[in-house]
């Protein structure tokens, strides 16, 4: 775990990863719609890695072979990737718009094929990679009002597990995260009313912090976790159960 | 380029992708029975001998290269033809 890229790491569940990852002495690569040159600067000066923000529209094609060409030139190589941009675009299907849907399964689903394809060259030659992917505890249960999210987080796990399997003989493994209900924009865009109401659900009797998920993905990330791949692991305070 | 001369490069290119011996590389190797190549193996080889190469490689010529000579001849007619 050395050279990581980390997509929606300007904020919420992706700074706190690549910090997380930077902590344990991995040069990262903060990749965001709007660019992180600040936060990627915060880290390298905070854990003394090599640190680098990129502007890039994950679920455009284009723009991830470009970004990831050069990401990969800054770090010297890629050995673990970790696909954490997302959005929602809530709404009762009823009313959802076709946007909406194809926003939604561009953003969270269709980037964590083109930005996996963006490094499956360089990890296989390599004989060796980490992949996690986050997913959500709404692709395992399902939700009112995010058919778009739920079906594009299920389809993560679908492709985490096809991913996994392809690349197992090259050493590389391929995990998904499915997070609860996490203290960040986008589950504060919710409202207090929700939030509260999510929380009183929660078995461990808390609203989970970013932190929680990083530490998950750091295990992952590493070769502590070296003979797991093909799995999606809940970090939700017991929500599932 | 010769013919010869572009058979070494593709066996070069196959001893370092597949990991077997240069002797065991023959024109009338198959990837799949002799040189135990699997899927993810000829896709790495295709993209090794584009680089190598420096040309395409598509998808649905590659599907049909089975044996080293299939390649030399596809190489052969791409660089010289
Ligand atoms: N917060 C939660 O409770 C929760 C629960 C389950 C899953 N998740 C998932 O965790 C991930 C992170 O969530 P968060 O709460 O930190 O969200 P957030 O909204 O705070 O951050 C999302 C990040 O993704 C980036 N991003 C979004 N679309 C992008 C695009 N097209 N190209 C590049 N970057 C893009 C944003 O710039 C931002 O950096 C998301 O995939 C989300 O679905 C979150």
């Amino acid at each position: 775990m050395k050279q990581s890229i980390i997509t929606g790491a300007s904020r919420g569940i992706g700074l706190a990863i690549a910090e997380e990852l930077a902590s344990k002495g991995s040069d990262v690569v903060l990749v965001s719609r709007s660019g992180c040159d600040a936060q990627a600067a915060a880290i390298a000066q905070k854990f003394g890695v090599r640190a680098k923000g990129f502007a890039c529209d994950v679920a455009d094609s284009l723009q991830v072979q470009e970004s990831f060409k050069a990401a990969i030139d800054f770090l010297g190589g890629v050995d673990v990737l970790v696909n954490n941009a997302g959005i929602t675009r809530d709404g009762l299907l009823l009313r959802m718009k076709d946007e909406d849907f194809d926003q939604v399964l561009a953003a969270d689903l269709r980037s964590v094929f083109l930005c996996t394809r963006a490094v499956s060259r360089t990890m296989v030659s390599n004989r060796k990679g980490s992949i996690i992917n986050i997913t959500s505890i709404n692709a395992l249960r399902g939700q009112p009002g995010q058919a778009n999210y739920a079906a594009a987080k299920a389809g993560i796990i679908g492709l985490t597990k096809s991913n996994a399997a392809e690349f197992a003989s090259r050493g590389i493994r391929v995990n998904a995260v499915a997070p609860g209900f996490i203290d960040t924009e986008m589950t504060a865009a919710l409202g207090v009313e929700v939030c509260e109401k999510y929380r009183a659900q929660i078995p461990l009797g808390k609203v989970g912090k970013p932190e929680n998920v990083a530490k998950l993905v750091q295990f992952l990330a590493s070769d502590d976790s070296d003979y797991i791949t093909g799995q999606v692991i809940g970090v939700d305070g017991g929500l599932n159960i | 380029m010769t013919q010869e001369e572009i058979l070494k490069k593709v066996t070069d290119v196959i001893v370092a992708k597949l990991e077997v011996k240069a002797e065991d590389v023959k024109p009338e190797s198959e990837f799949g029975n002799d040189l135990g190549a699997d899927s993810l193996d000829r896709v790495e080889l295709v993209m090794a001998l584009e680089d190598e190469f420096e040309v395409e490689i598509l998808d649905s010529d590659a599907e049909k290269f089975l044996k080293v000579s299939d390649v030399v001849a596809f190489l052969e007619a791409k660089k010289n033809g």
